[in-house]
């Protein structure tokens, strides 16, 4: 008896274990098919040449792939949206753990939680029928589906997360340092600036990396609102291709196995490699400076 | 600044030491700048000046968030809500989509996203089990930790990507419910993992232990103590894992859902409409753009309304489940 509930109980323990594995196994196999179907294009074309490649013509004969106006797209679009959403989402962050009062926090909580939970879809339609036509008019430019447009409504995406993270690293800082910093006679300003904000910065800073890495990797937004022109922008109010729109574009008229279908693929790579980046980094921060107090990173 | 940083790498006392120290010479520093305005008046008034234009700029930014969520509401509301009728939520698109309903998107995104959850559920929960019940600290749970983070940080597009390659081409599954729900559920499983995380962790350590002191074994303290008390936590990432899965566009758009069918799909390897995907569809690809705004707004709203409400529900349902903890 004994015996066979010890027999169940390792199967259980190594059962669980096999499952937990799970996520590691797909983010293997992701990577495993990007790499199977985007590497046949280096046949046609050198890395630096897909990499560096100015023009991105996939369809004509004989076609271009080069992806780097896409990916200068993808950078010039997020860092544009990080310079809206790192300073809205982080002092979001440090007024719902420090300034607003519990009833108000409790409102203004959820409110954030819901502007996560907006389908991306849904904001890329208000950026294209409301926003387009009103900077189109107050800017008097030629078009309103472009670069500014597409990272102001990828901040308000990555602002949630950004806060989120920030105000579980805020709230985790104990209050006896705050108690010594108002006792030695700071303000709450100067509490917040020099001893909360130093004091979770590892967290906040996290927060900011992942936030940004959403941006990178959005795809509906900027399919629909950055414009699709696979140029090298003059202005902040040039349309763009960012590397998600174009692959989100064409993949349905890329025939299966055809060079178009592998520099897509490829494409993905280059994108898949970007958020990794980010995600190892922010990995990287969370457990080599741990954060003063318990924030669950 | 970085004496703030406690080094885990290094010897915790020592480095809370030097950290000491230079707090203890910021003090002095602090003592002599205080002597000289101690009881400065103007100094007083301009830092508290300050606080308030600053305290003023927090609230801005907070209020900014609120802002956008009631415009974007507002507005969906606004001009489509007359849109909005029983024909459109019962009838299928008509006249190439120019009139008629989105009976066939509501049914399909209904599928995808139980279809995602009945794939990342069970998964999910078993993965969050073992890093919390079973898994010692260590460089596997590192490494497992390291692979949700990471996939919970992948493109949905890429998770797109995957899913054509893998489950439509390799598996030849085709493009349908199936192989759509099996990308949106990989796509799930990091919430559904941390969800279910939150909710063990929430199981005060004592119900274990009773159990275990009264000779029952590890899965039958589990089975019977760890998880009925988790489990309207674990529900409630379960909601949010749905109202994610059935707001999500880059995944199913090579995978489960197509341009148009009028058919509502009978087995799990049919094509489906879905709701996000109609929306994208009607605003780019038609060649009577505006003349179905209407539609447009509509189908936005519903979506809407599909997404917020459960995110609300799961929203007061986790504040209750707080209260009662507390």
């Amino acid at each position: 008896m004994a015996n066979r509930r010890q027999n169940t109980e390792k199967s259980m323990q190594a059962m669980f274990f096999v499952i937990a594995t799970a996520s590691i196994s797909i983010l293997f196999m992701i990577m495993l098919f990007l790499f199977k179907e985007g590497l046949p294009i280096f046949k046609t074309v050198s890395v630096t040449d897909f990499i560096f490649g100015k023009y991105w013509y996939p369809t004509s004969d004989p076609a271009d792939f080069g992806i780097f106006p896409l990916i200068v797209a993808s950078i010039l679009v997020t860092g544009v949206s990080g310079v809206i959403s790192i300073p809205l989402g982080v002092m979001t962050a440090v007024y719902l753990s420090e300034i607003a009062a519990p009833k108000v926090g409790e409102i203004v909580k959820p409110v954030v939680e819901l502007l996560a939970a907006l389908p991306s879809v849904v904001i890329g339609f208000f950026g294209m029928v409301l926003v387009a036509p009103f900077l189109q008019r107050v800017f008097g430019i030629p078009t309103g589906l472009n670069l500014f447009n597409a990272s102001l409504m990828l901040a308000f995406m990555s602002i949630p997360t950004i806060c989120s993270i920030s105000e579980d690293a805020i709230h985790s800082v104990p209050v006896a340092l705050r108690e010594a910093s108002v006792a030695l006679g700071a303000t709450q300003l100067q509490t917040i600036f020099r001893v909360v904000v130093p004091a979770s910065i590892s967290g906040i800073s996290t927060a900011v990396i992942l936030g940004l890495s959403r941006a990178v990797g959005e795809t509906m937004v900027v399919l629909m609102v950055a414009g699709g022109a696979a140029m090298l922008p003059q202005s902040i109010f040039d349309p763009v291709r960012p590397m998600p729109a174009s692959i989100a574009a064409e993949m349905a008229e890329a025939p299966v196995g055809g060079e178009h279908y592998y520099a897509l693929f490829a494409t993905g790579i280059v994108l898949f490699l970007f958020t990794l980046l980010f995600n190892i980094v922010a990995d990287f921060i969370a457990h080599r400076y741990r954060q003063v107090g318990e924030a669950s990173l | 600044m970085s004496s703030l940083f406690v080094n885990q790498t290094s010897n915790q006392s020592r480095s809370a030491n030097v950290s000491a120290e230079s707090d203890a010479s910021e003090i002095t520093m602090a003592n002599t700048d205080s002597k000289m305005l101690e009881g400065n008046p103007a100094y007083d008034r301009r830092r508290k000046l300050v606080q308030r234009i600053f305290f003023f700029l927090f609230r801005a930014a907070a209020a900014a968030n609120a802002i956008a969520l009631l415009v974007i509401v507002y507005f969906m509301v606004a001009n489509g809500w007359r849109a909005i009728s029983w024909e459109f939520l019962t009838q299928p698109p008509m006249e190439s989509m120019t009139k008629g309903g989105i009976l066939p998107c509501i049914v399909g995104t209904f599928c995808l996203s139980f279809g995602a959850i009945i794939v990342a559920l069970p998964i999910g929960i078993a993965s969050a089990i073992y890093l919390n019940e079973y898994a010692r600290p260590g460089k596997m749970v590192r490494l497992i930790r390291l692979g949700i983070n990471n996939l919970a940080g992948v493109p949905s597009v890429v998770f797109g990507l995957f899913g054509l390659a893998f489950f439509v081409v390799i598996l030849n599954m085709g493009v349908s419910i199936a192989a759509g729900a099996l990308t949106l559920g990989a796509m799930s499983l990091p919430v559904i993992i941390g969800s279910t995380e939150e909710a063990l962790k929430s199981v005060p350590d004592t119900y274990r232990e009773a159990s275990l002191g009264l000779g029952a074994t590890k899965w039958q303290t589990i089975w019977r103590v760890v998880l009925p008390s988790a489990l309207p936590g674990i529900l409630t990432g379960a909601i949010l894992g749905i109202s994610r899965a059935a707001g999500e566009t880059a995944p199913i758009m090579f995978t489960g859902a197509v341009f148009f069918t009028p058919k509502l799909p009978t087995s799990i390897f049919n094509e489906v409409m879905a709701l996000p995907y109609h929306i994208y569809v009607l605003a780019t690809a038609g060649t009577e753009i505006e003349k179905t705004r209407h539609l447009q707004y509509g189908t936005a709203i519903v979506l809407i309304a599909l997404v917020l409400g459960m995110n609300l529900l799961a929203i007061f349902w986790r504040a209750r489940l707080r209260k009662r903890l507390q």
